[in-house]
């Protein structure tokens, strides 16, 4: 057992409202400068849809993530050899029309028009060239099923739904969509780390974070394509490559990462689960099936004996073990069974989770009682989103999870409402939370953690202990009451 | 005089500079060796391009770097009538190869307005160098035929006399100004290399072939001492 240690996440989609305010948070602190206009580190898709870089998913396209040849695992772009020859051309690279030209608009214009018979118009220039440009396509482009026929209808998860499923999706009274935000899933079986030909890109043991060394990089561009989410994003002005950084500043020093903080919300979780690092490999090598099972089982009990010790064995420290008890994802993801990993079937091992929408339920009063549609998840037409288009998401394709997942999160809610409104039937509702197993004490944690969540209930960040590697690698004394000012130069293209 | 600088001065100069600023710029400032790539922006023409200039450039480099290294082994090789002709041929193909992308990649630099605005002074000076560069080899080949069996007396025995501290201009002193001309041009651009992005060439990534896929680092393990 080599025990490791990883800040996860769980995003609930439920309460995602599509505000981007995540989006801009992380906007504004990392990638508002020359070279990164088009980036969003984090960013918000609306499903069905195809999201950003346009056809992310569309892994025939892009040859993102692994794939299973002869039981071994290889990238989808090939083996190492085909690296190495594409160096001068990489096919699979996405380009800026595939995510969008970033521009802004030529404002004095406004100020510096002729008098004229009509008002002056602040035209749109591009932010690489200077020059005018037409608008064909932004970062959301298709924001709450805009363009429908254009993206949504060509979102790659339809593809094994029934024209029937399909046409119901889009049809006008009962049109249906939701949320997911994205951001890097800092992966255990990372395919940008794979990809990179220079090694510039690596996984810190001690939180999992996924960083890109901006000295190492060479742009050799091929991370950009291992990346099966397309979270490594080019900067076009230092020829970097550059990613999400979980915020590791704010990690470090206890605070939550902008786009968790920001919020509005308040869908997301952070906190620090214990996995097996020996496991990977077999664990991404798993049928389609079993990757989600896989993917929990590699996640270890931190109430396990055997666990603390092996964590301690490998210089885990006692109060990140504490905090792993304590964490949030853990619970989602282990104990509930309520949040997956965003398609898991790209076998990175993703550490984001997400809870699936359950989306406003189909019921209807009867009288002084509320009830829910009969059958509500065994017959496909009372489900507004189909649970297939919901697994081949977030579970490869298996059903019975998503299944699982829905069924707990409305047995909660019939809970909750027989207490408060006592208009749904008490029997109903035994039987329903009998059959997931679902107790009172679990019932009340789930709804505290899902609803009433304080801001320290959400995001339960470990110390990183920044004083046990500084004190390892310098004499602190060396450079006590040394420099205070210095200077340093801005990252700039080339020498 | 002028040949003594040419051939024995300048490219000592050169290559001194070239080892001294690209060691320091390394440790100095890493954060600017990247072969910065313009895929991103433009990737339909880089596509013919890059190809042709990149693997038609390797081959010829592989060819004079044989002919240095190697003289008895490469003279082996063109020894026949047939296969010099061969490698006549093929050398010269090869040079229109590289030749072609690289006028593609200059073609592009200049009309596509995104690499137009990224482009610096450095890579127009590296672009233009090696076009000219580039073509002098390819007219060389052509007007002062068999290339391949005359390098290895001139200009592998003035490098070689150059490498061996024992500088000797008898060697290419009486060759004609375009020959002098490609022998100096190839000092010019070994002492672009440090100044400009040419210095990917040197980080080319082959330690990817055995590394392990995953890099994972312990901070708290890493550090010396520990």
């Amino acid at each position: 057992m080599d025990v490791r240690a990883q800040i996860a996440a769980v995003f609930h989609l439920d309460k995602c409202i599509g505000c981007h305010t995540c989006s801009i948070a992380c906007k504004n602190i990392w990638t508002d400068r020359k070279g990164l206009e088009y980036a969003w580190w984090n960013n918000v898709e609306t499903k069905p849809g195809t999201g950003y870089p346009t056809l992310w998913e569309d892994q025939e396209k892009y040859k993102g993530g692994w794939e299973l040849a002869n039981g071994e695992l290889r990238l989808k772009l090939g083996g190492r050899v085909s690296r190495l020859i594409n160096l001068f051309y990489n096919p699979y690279l996405p380009t800026i029309d595939d995510y969008y030209e970033p521009w802004t608009y030529r404002y004095e214009d406004l100020f510096n028009s002729p008098e004229m018979d009509v008002q002056p118009v602040a035209r749109p220039i591009s932010m690489i060239t200077g020059e005018p440009i037409e608008i064909e396509a932004g970062p959301n482009w298709d924001d709450d099923l805009s363009g429908t026929p254009v993206y949504a209808r060509n979102d790659p998860n339809l593809k094994n739904l029934s024209e029937e499923e399909r046409q119901k999706l889009f049809e006008f009274e009962r049109v249906v969509f939701f949320y997911v935000p994205r951001i890097c899933n800092h992966c255990l079986n990372p395919g940008c780390v794979a990809a990179c030909p220079a090694g510039a890109i690596y996984k810190r043991a001690e939180d999992g974070i996924v960083l890109i060394s901006q000295e190492k990089c060479r742009a050799w561009r091929m991370c950009i394509s291992g990346c099966p989410y397309k979270k490594v994003y080019f900067n076009w002005n230092t020829g970097k490559s550059e990613k999400c950084i979980l915020c590791y500043p704010r990690v470090e020093t206890g605070m939550a990462p902008a786009c968790f903080h920001s919020c509005v919300g308040r869908i997301r979780y952070l906190g620090v689960i214990l996995y097996d690092a020996d496991r990977i490999e077999e664990s991404a090598k798993k049928s389609d099936r079993d990757l989600v099972d896989a993917q929990r089982d590699i996640i270890l009990n931190p109430f396990d004996e055997e666990v603390i010790k092996a964590a301690k064995a490998n210089g885990i420290h006692e109060s990140v073990i504490e905090y792993a008890q304590k964490s949030p994802v853990y619970k989602f993801v282990k104990e509930w069974k309520i949040a997956f990993p965003l398609h898991p079937e790209y076998r990175t091992m993703p550490m984001v989770f997400y809870v699936p929408p359950l989306l406003p339920i189909m019921a209807f009063r009867k009288g002084e009682i509320y009830e829910l549609a009969k059958d509500f998840f065994s017959t496909p037409e009372s489900v507004r989103i189909p649970v297939r288009y919901l697994s081949n998401l977030f579970t490869a394709g298996n059903e019975d999870h998503i299944n699982y997942a829905l069924k707990k999160m409305l047995a909660l809610r019939l809970y909750k409402r027989a207490q408060n409104a006592k208009d749904v039937p008490e029997e109903e509702v035994k039987k329903m939370m009998q059959q997931m197993e679902l107790t009172p004490e679990v019932a009340e944690e789930m709804y505290r953690l899902m609803s009433l969540p304080t801001f320290h209930e959400r995001f339960v960040i470990p110390p990183s202990h920044r004083e046990l590697s500084v004190e390892r690698s310098a004499d602190v004394y060396d450079t006590k009451a040394s420099v205070g000012f210095g200077f340093r130069k801005p990252p700039q293209r080339g020498m | 005089m002028l040949d003594l600088f040419l051939f024995v001065g300048f490219p000592y100069i050169a290559i001194a500079l070239a080892i001294a600023v690209g060691i320091y710029r390394y440790f100095s400032d890493r954060f600017s060796y990247s072969s910065l790539s313009t895929q991103f922006l433009e990737n339909n023409k880089l596509f013919w391009g890059s190809i042709s200039w990149h693997y038609g450039i390797l081959l010829i480099l592989l060819a004079h770097l044989t002919a240095f290294l190697l003289p008895d082994l490469h003279l082996a090789v063109v020894g026949g009538p047939l296969r010099a002709v061969v490698l006549e041929v093929t050398g010269w193909a090869l040079a229109m190869y590289s030749l072609f992308g690289l006028v593609l990649l200059a073609i592009r630099r200049l009309s596509d307005t995104r690499v137009a605005v990224t482009s610096n002074l450095a890579d127009w000076l590296l672009l233009l160098s090696l076009i000219v560069q580039v073509a002098l080899g390819l007219y060389v080949a052509v007007f002062y035929s068999w290339g391949g069996l005359w390098f290895t007396q001139t200009a592998s025995s003035w490098l070689w006399s150059l490498f061996t501290l024992r500088p000797d201009i008898s060697y290419v002193q009486t060759m004609p100004w375009a020959v002098k001309l490609h022998f100096f041009m190839a000092f010019v651009i070994i002492l672009l290399f440090p100044f400009t992005r040419l210095v990917h060439v040197f980080t080319v990534p082959i330690t990817y072939l055995w590394r392990p896929y995953q890099v994972v680092i312990w901070v708290r393990k890493s550090v010396r001492g520990v």
